[in-house]
């Protein structure tokens, strides 16, 4: 674990009193509804903030307790705010060299060709920051943090303030800062498509302080936790593109469990990629159907089953190669098929989303 | 225009006039830039306070505060009798009494866009700059003054001006000494009293013209920052 929090902070109009460890690598959410202390958490971390009470620890580092602060200038954070927050009085080049100029050359990990290249400058770098867009902007912030050679990256909902075609701009680009560089990336974000899409790890935030955290995967069909209950509740499979069949125009990406279909794609045999299954779009089988337009069935043990928002229907978490998988189906279904903790059955799913 | 257009005592009252506002308004920059900054800043209830002593001297009339300043600084006064003790001359009736005078005159006009400018930079910027390794110093230097940079044209261009129109602490506080605290603004006055409009007129419309060129300066200066300003 290299970040490490514990903090308190009692204002009249917000309770803060968070305790959370963060992994030393990927994408951390922390995921949460407006208003719940998110960026007042990110803040602290960064050293914006300072709460009264608590610790902040980063890889041993003490970076805040009782009697000591670190200020910001001085902790290895890159940050990156909601909104567009370049130097108006310096073009995109001289708000990527601002913070690369303050690094030592020795202790710098990340020129600034990789940068550009990383967030797709190339062809930005003369322009004023009135002469961006939206989505452009935000690039330019994310590679002058990554240009202070971070080893910690802190996200505060960078694509807000952003239209969706903006925000599809942006995503490949975090994407592979994700699959490129080894810094762990702490990402505030209400969104769970957003989460679902690129997080390996989610802190869950609820009235200012930490509800539960862990592999996405878990925390996602956890059925104690808010997140198995939403509408777009869903599951997380990575695997791999195994085979791409032409003549049907699919593609087969292999997870843990089984193999699954999806329409077909350029990308090249072996590449890692993530998929996401909506618990709607699953159902439940004893046997596996033959004659069915269902090609995805995967195989799988019932971990538990638990009533959802909707007194008709049952959330069933189903072991798929070790990997929980979420149902939603209808309480009748539940009672039908007779499913309960430890049956074997077949989840069939209509429907593969792959992320990227 | 010919050599003997001003008359030899106008040329030594235009030269105070200009070294007086000069130095005003290089003093009043460095005194004013961390004071402004501190209002701009600053949580604190003192605010208002200072707030309000700034911009004490738009209101009050230049006499009156001319007349504190004489009472003060005079041989007499607290501030002069420690001059004295220090083994200086009092500054009534000095030059350096009216770079005093005029600083504190002049100090509304340079605190108040100076405090606007730092407002404006806002609190975002500097905290960017921070998580961009910048120490305090570096991020006001490279993030807050150019972001400001409206404010320091405003407030230096304006002390120069208002120091150079100035009348009433002048002659309170500098007595009128032909060479030595006469600026071109008393001098103009002196040429009515003679009766000699000739000599007032070419002063004033030296003034007026001096006046009109800094301020065409100023908007001049603050269009183009502006223009860079409305499209962070």
């Amino acid at each position: 674990m290299s970040l490490a929090l514990e903090l308190v902070w009692s204002r009249p109009d917000f309770q803060l009193a968070a305790t959370c460890e963060f992994p030393d690598s990927g994408i951390s959410a922390l995921f949460g509804r407006s208003g719940v202390g998110k960026t007042t958490l990110l803040r602290c971390i960064a050293g914006l903030e300072r709460a009264p009470r608590g610790s902040v620890r980063f890889n041993g580092d003490l970076w805040q307790d009782e009697h000591h602060f670190m200020p910001p200038h001085q902790r290895p954070v890159g940050y990156v705010f909601q909104e567009s927050s370049l130097f108006a009085h310096l073009d995109a080049r001289g708000n990527l060299e601002y913070g690369l100029r303050r690094v030592p050359v020795a202790r710098r990990r990340i020129s600034f060709d990789q940068a550009v290249q990383l967030m797709g400058l190339e062809s930005l770098l003369a322009r004023r920051t009135g002469e961006l867009s939206g989505g452009q902007r935000q690039r330019v912030a994310i590679a002058r943090a990554l240009l202070t050679s971070p080893q910690l990256l802190l996200l505060d909902e960078p694509l807000s303030s952003l239209d969706l075609p903006s925000r599809a701009e942006i995503l490949p680009h975090l994407e592979r800062l994700h699959d490129e560089l080894s810094i762990p990336i702490v990402y505030v974000s209400h969104e769970i498509s957003e989460v679902m899409r690129i997080a390996d790890h989610i802190a869950l935030l609820e009235s200012g302080s930490v509800r539960a955290a862990g592999p996405i995967h878990d925390l996602l069909t956890r059925p104690d936790l808010p997140l198995a209950h939403l509408e777009e509740a869903g599951s997380i499979f990575e695997g791999i593109i195994a085979q791409h069949d032409e003549r049907y125009h699919l593609s087969y990406v292999s997870v843990a469990g089984g193999k699954l279909a999806i329409s077909q794609r350029a990308a090249p045999i072996g590449q890692r990629v993530r998929v996401r299954i909506d618990a709607r779009d699953v159902s439940l089988a004893l046997e596996p159907a033959e004659h069915s337009s269902i090609t995805n069935i995967l195989p799988g043990r019932v971990i538990d089953v638990t009533e959802d928002r909707d007194p008709a229907q049952r959330l069933v978490r189903v072991d798929v190669g070790g990997c929980p998988l979420l149902s939603r189906i209808t309480l009748r279904s539940v009672a039908q098929l007779g499913i309960a903790p430890g049956i074997e059955l077949y989840a069939q799913v209509k429907s593969v989303a792959l992320m990227e | 225009m010919s050599a003997g257009f001003y008359s030899p005592d106008d040329l030594v009252a235009l030269w105070i006039s200009l070294k007086l506002a000069s130095t005003t308004a290089v003093l009043l920059l460095l005194l004013c830039t961390p004071l402004a900054w501190w209002l701009a800043m600053t949580r604190s209830r003192l605010r208002v306070l200072g707030e309000a002593m700034t911009a004490l001297p738009l209101v009050l009339p230049p006499t009156v505060l001319g007349f504190y300043l004489l009472l003060f600084l005079g041989p007499h006064g607290w501030g002069g009798r420690l001059m004295l003790r220090l083994g200086m001359q009092p500054l009534a009736f000095s030059f350096g009494g009216l770079v005093v005078g005029s600083m504190l005159y002049s100090l509304p006009f340079v605190i108040q866009p100076l405090q606007g400018a730092f407002q404006g930079v806002g609190v975002r910027a500097l905290e960017v700059a921070a998580t961009l390794r910048a120490s305090p110093l570096d991020r006001f230097f490279t993030v807050a003054v150019p972001l400001a940079r409206r404010g320091f044209i405003t407030g230096s261009v304006l002390a120069f001006a208002h120091t150079l129109g100035e009348f009433g602490v002048v002659l309170m506080l500098g007595g009128n000494i032909p060479g030595r605290t006469q600026t071109a603004s008393i001098a103009i006055f002196n040429h009515v009293e003679a009766f000699d409009y000739a000599a007032a007129q070419r002063l004033s419309a030296t003034l007026l013209l001096a006046c009109f060129a800094l301020l065409l300066l100023v908007y001049g200066a603050n269009r183009r920052a502006g223009a860079i300003a409305a499209h962070p």
